[in-house]
């Protein structure tokens, strides 16, 4: 079978750069899907490259045609195709004409029903993507997309402008939005305006790199990275930031790096501040020296060949200075009006319009707080800063640096506290109360900070799920999953042994205080998880146990993890299985698990060891727990397997005596209660040796 | 180089010679181009346009009393409607930048994502802020909906802060050193604006005074919104005065923002002064769509 290559290059405008990426893996999915379907995908390989004007797919070793198969149409029985003289039936013509054969043709099948094989001869590869390029084009998926040849006209993220579709260098026809797929694509949008015609893939990068288009996002990443290196002073470099060096990749075709400066004066503004504009707003790299010190200096990248009339390092740099200006004239703008002075002014800014404003969440925040350090008994100094922090926390919101640099909440909230004097215990909790803002953020850095930040989430959690506001599907406007999982990271990774259900008892969810718990829980799984790398299993057997204290949950999840690969715990956990099959055929198990064993009614041999046995651990196991020696319980649990596994191969439980049947449930009741209290073994799932 | 008046008269002939109606401001004021009737109720429809002017454009809030090199209570954009927009719309745009001399070859130029939305008009777009040298000049929308209606055409809108654009161009760091014409600075001209209008806004102007004139100007067009959703003659259809309650919908935003820089809104109302706007404005566009589709319909017979 003939192969070649399959060029495909959707030429667009400008592609939000984050949506880049996702989309070329999407449409390499929708071309191995569509490939698969048509029975096109033996041997074949993908690959795709894109720039914010282009997405571009190749795949290689595909087949001229589709196979040649063989299809088994099947008909009637036999016996209601032709009656008993051996002609035909009515039923049997109409197959037979159905089918378009000779009745000669027709076969029996081991099922005896009539039936024909006939070889189909594969459609052509090129026939076949004519249909389906356009569907996947427009099946591609994007956050938002657009319309622009007119209400019906097709959704893509920007217009589509050109489209190249080669199959062996030979144009494949189709048309969408009005444009007639090609051989003709174009460079860089103002280094190189002329038409490209292209026959291949490697034509096309060749011919893209002559026009000032790099199509690797690759390239443009070492381009960028190696130019930086050597446009850098001794002893200096940028600032490692890989989010911005990936926005720079899929914002350029043609990335070239340009140092520039700025006053030193600046230099006094704070460093969040100096980060913010240059990094955020300005998508310039931060310089700094060898101690990470920042320097006066930045790197743009521009999209562009060079600068050699410095014409771009200059007005870069004047729109630096411009925004440097600016944040200047608004730090000392607001130093006019201290924090303190400002919690009046939360009443005019609104959180949310049934919840009031920050003002009233601010009251609300405070007695929270205080209410949590009370739980966790702090000292009284302690307290007292934290409900300073939580007091001066939202002030910031009507300042104006934050006006013009909203992602600094809370930051310049704290270093303004710094700079009015408040202690430095009170300024970082107010500099860290957003903690955690993202998966890969840290949680505030003090115990002040940490309840402060916890009290702020779960205040809105409480209000917007007393509104009925509760997240579904993915609709999630408030961030209220974000909310409630940088709960459970502080809880965890501040080792704060606060419980759930206290937490919301406190969040004022009113009658959804349980489905706020159950959101917790929620994401105190999506933690296990995704965090901590536990299996679906040890999560569901520490969960069933208990899922009250996250910071505990995860202790005993922990201990699961570390003594699962030992001999008996799988072994044990078939244990704990087979008891709770058989209690699971009794209704009543509470009953049970509350009833005295009567020791008299105790057989010797399995049944007695196994009550010993139950009987001496038991207690030491429950001291184990209580000390927080997960593991060391677990082992002595597993411990149990031998006995467990002979009281099942020798004692009957379901045995006709009701009153010894009952006597055994109790002990396994019992047993099962006793020692699921740290995880439920029943759902530990044995691993495939 | 050009001073700030040969810049607009430049683009506003760059975009003349391509089809543009040239418009004058619309004289209500507002606090940007696209609220003008020639841009939110021209894109509505299946009638192609093409119009471009300057709008002076006021945000109380943004005024600084003329202390601020980069802000301004009131500033000009040059507004550029292409309905529908042309394939190549870009081109045209980065052409138009070539006219008042900038070398698109020696500078960097960027589209980089920036989707408009705006809830008091029920009108959202995709599109970009243009950056030039790490300078956001533009803001490019391709319309999507306005009036909370689907676009049956779906209009480009180009928006240049000329005040920006020109001290780009003049190579100067605050907005009061551009040169105008040859004899005449921005702050010339405008620093008394600038300095008086903040001091009303921020200071003086009666909030008593502004929430009884945005009542009547709400009253006004929610009265003569509802007079055309009972009108029935086809004839008293086509020359109702929707325009006219068009002007009060704007003059209710432009109340709502001075309210606004001057601390008169509170929490519990801020949300419903804006949703007030906004059945003002959904109410026009509705209102506009039909009365064009009854013009069209007796042209027609």
């Amino acid at each position: 079978m003939k192969t070649a290559e399959f060029l495909l290059e959707i030429g667009t405008e400008e592609i939000p750069d984050w949506m880049i990426n996702n989309a070329l893996k999407d449409l390499e999915r929708l071309f191995r899907q569509s490939l698969e379907k048509h029975s096109l995908d033996t041997a074949v390989s993908y690959r795709t490259e894109g720039t914010p004007r282009r997405l571009v797919l190749v795949v290689e070793n595909l087949a001229e045609c589709q196979p040649e198969r063989q299809e088994t149409i099947t008909g009637p029985p036999r016996e209601v195709a032709f009656d008993d003289t051996g002609n035909p039936t009515k039923a049997g013509l109409g197959f037979v004409r159905r089918a378009g054969i000779d009745i000669s043709e027709l076969e029996t099948n081991d099922d005896g029903r009539v039936s024909i094989t006939r070889q189909i001869t594969g459609r052509l590869t090129s026939e076949i993507l004519a249909e389906i390029i356009p569907e996947i084009i427009v099946s591609i998926h994007f956050p938002k997309t657009m319309y622009w040849t007119g209400k019906s006209g097709p959704r893509f993220i920007r217009p589509i402008r050109w489209l190249v579709a080669l199959y062996n260098g030979i144009v494949i026809p189709f048309e969408l939005a009005g444009i007639t797929a090609g051989t003709v694509s174009y460079g860089h949008r103002r280094l190189a305006s002329k038409k490209i015609e292209v026959s291949s893939f490697d034509d096309l990068r060749d011919k893209l790199q002559q026009s000032y288009v790099i199509l690797s996002g690759d390239e443009r990443r070492k381009k960028i990275e190696s130019e930086i290196l050597t446009l850098m002073p001794d002893q200096l470099r940028v600032r490692t930031n890989p989010r911005l060096l990936a926005i720079l990749v899929n914002i350029t075709e043609y990335p070239t790096p340009i140092l520039g400066n700025f006053e030193k004066s600046y230099l006094t503004l704070p460093e969040e501040v100096l980060e913010t504009v240059m990094e955020h707003h300005q998508k310039y790299f931060a310089v700094e020296d060898k101690d990470g010190c920042l320097q006066p200096k930045f790197v743009a990248v521009a999209n562009l060949d060079n600068d050699s009339g410095d014409i771009v390092r200059q007005g870069n740099e004047r729109v630096l200075r411009a925004r440097f200006n600016d944040a200047q004239f608004f730090w000392d703008a607001d130093q006019k009006r201290p924090l303190v002075n400002r919690a009046e002014d939360l009443r005019t800014v609104t959180f949310q319009a049934q919840l009031g404003s920050y003002f009233d969440k601010t009251e609300r925040n405070q007695k929270i707080a205080v209410g949590l350090a009370q739980a966790l008994s702090l000292p009284n100094e302690e307290i007292r800063h934290i409900s300073r922090a939580v007091e001066l926390a939202k002030c910031d919101l009507t300042t104006e640096l934050v006006g013009e640099f909203p992602e600094l909440q809370g930051v310049v909230g704290g270093l303004y506290a710094k700079h009015q004097g408040e202690p430095l215990e009170v300024a970082d909790a107010i500099y860290d109360h957003y903690r955690p803002s993202g998966v890969k953020d840290e949680i505030p850095r003090s115990r002040i900070g940490q309840l402060a930040a916890i009290a702020d989430k779960l205040d809105t959690l409480g209000g917007l799920f007393r509104l009925n506001m509760i997240p579904t599907g993915s609709k999630d406007p408030f961030a209220l999953r974000r909310a409630a999982y940088g709960i459970i990271r502080i809880l965890v990774e501040g080792n704060l042994a606060l419980s759930l259900p206290e937490l919301c008892a406190m969040a004022s969810a009113n009658e959804n205080t349980a489905a706020l718990e159950e959101f917790f829980v929620e994401r105190l799984r999506y933690y296990l998880r995704e965090v901590r790398g536990y299996r679906q299993d040890e999560i569901q057997a520490v969960l069933n146990a208990s899922s009250q204290q996250p910071l505990e949950v995860v202790a005993r999840a922990e201990a699961i993890a570390a003594v699962r690969s030992t001999e008996d715990f799988e072994l044990i956990a078939v244990g704990f299985k087979r008891i709770s099959n058989i209690l699971r055929q009794i209704d009543n198990l509470d009953d049970f698990s509350a009833r005295v064993i009567d020791e008299k009614l105790i057989e010797k041999g399995a049944e007695g060891v196994l009550f010993e046995q139950f009987r001496a651990l038991s207690p030491r196991v429950a001291s184990l727990k209580d000390s927080g020696h997960y593991q060391e319980a677990l082992i002595l649990i597993a411990s149990l397997r031998p006995v467990v596994d002979s009281f099942f191969n020798d004692v009957m439980v379901l045995t006709e005596d009701e009153i010894v049947r009952n006597n055994r449930l109790t002990l396994l009741a019992q047993l099962k209660k006793e020692f699921s209290t740290i995880a439920d073994f029943s759902e530990i799932v044995r691993s495939n040796d | 180089m050009q001073n700030y008046q040969e810049m607009i008269l430049t683009l506003k002939s760059y975009w003349a010679e391509r089809g543009c109606i040239l418009q004058e401001p619309f004289d209500v004021e507002v606090g940007a181009g696209t609220m003008c009737p020639e841009t939110f109720l021209r894109v509505l429809g299946p009638e192609p346009y093409r119009v471009a002017y300057v709008q002076p454009s006021r945000r109380p809030a943004d005024g600084r009393y003329g202390e601020n090199p980069n802000r301004l209570y009131k500033h000009m954009q040059l507004q550029v409607i292409l309905k529908p927009a042309p394939e190549n719309v870009i081109e045209q745009y980065l052409g138009s930048l070539e006219a008042i001399g900038i070398d698109l070859h020696k500078h960097d130029l960027k589209l980089e994502e920036d989707n408009w939305e705006s809830p008091t008009l029920g009108a959202w777009g995709i599109g970009w802020q243009v950056m030039l040298d790490g300078l956001e000049i533009t803001q490019f929308t391709y319309f999507q909906q306005c009036g909370g209606v689907d676009l049956e055409l779906v209009p480009a809108e180009l928006t240049y802060g000329l005040e920006r654009l020109a001290a780009f161009q003049q190579n100067v760091s605050s907005v009061y050193d551009i040169q105008w014409n040859e004899s005449w600075n921005y702050k010339e001209i405008r620093f008394s604006d600038e300095q008086q209008y903040s001091v009303y806004n921020f200071e003086k102007a009666s909030i008593d005074f502004l929430w009884k004139e945005f009542d009547l100007h709400e009253n006004e067009c929610a009265r003569l919104i509802d007079e055309y959703r009972s009108t029935k003659s086809t004839k008293e259809q086509t020359r109702f005065p929707l325009l006219a309650a068009y002007d009060h919908v704007l003059k209710c935003s432009n109340l709502f923002n001075t309210l606004d820089s001057r601390g008169a809104i509170s929490v519990t109302e801020r949300v419903g002064v804006i949703a007030r706007v906004r059945t003002l404005a959904v109410g026009v566009a509705q209102s506009w769509l039909d009365q064009q589709a009854v013009i069209t319909e007796v042209s027609a017979t």
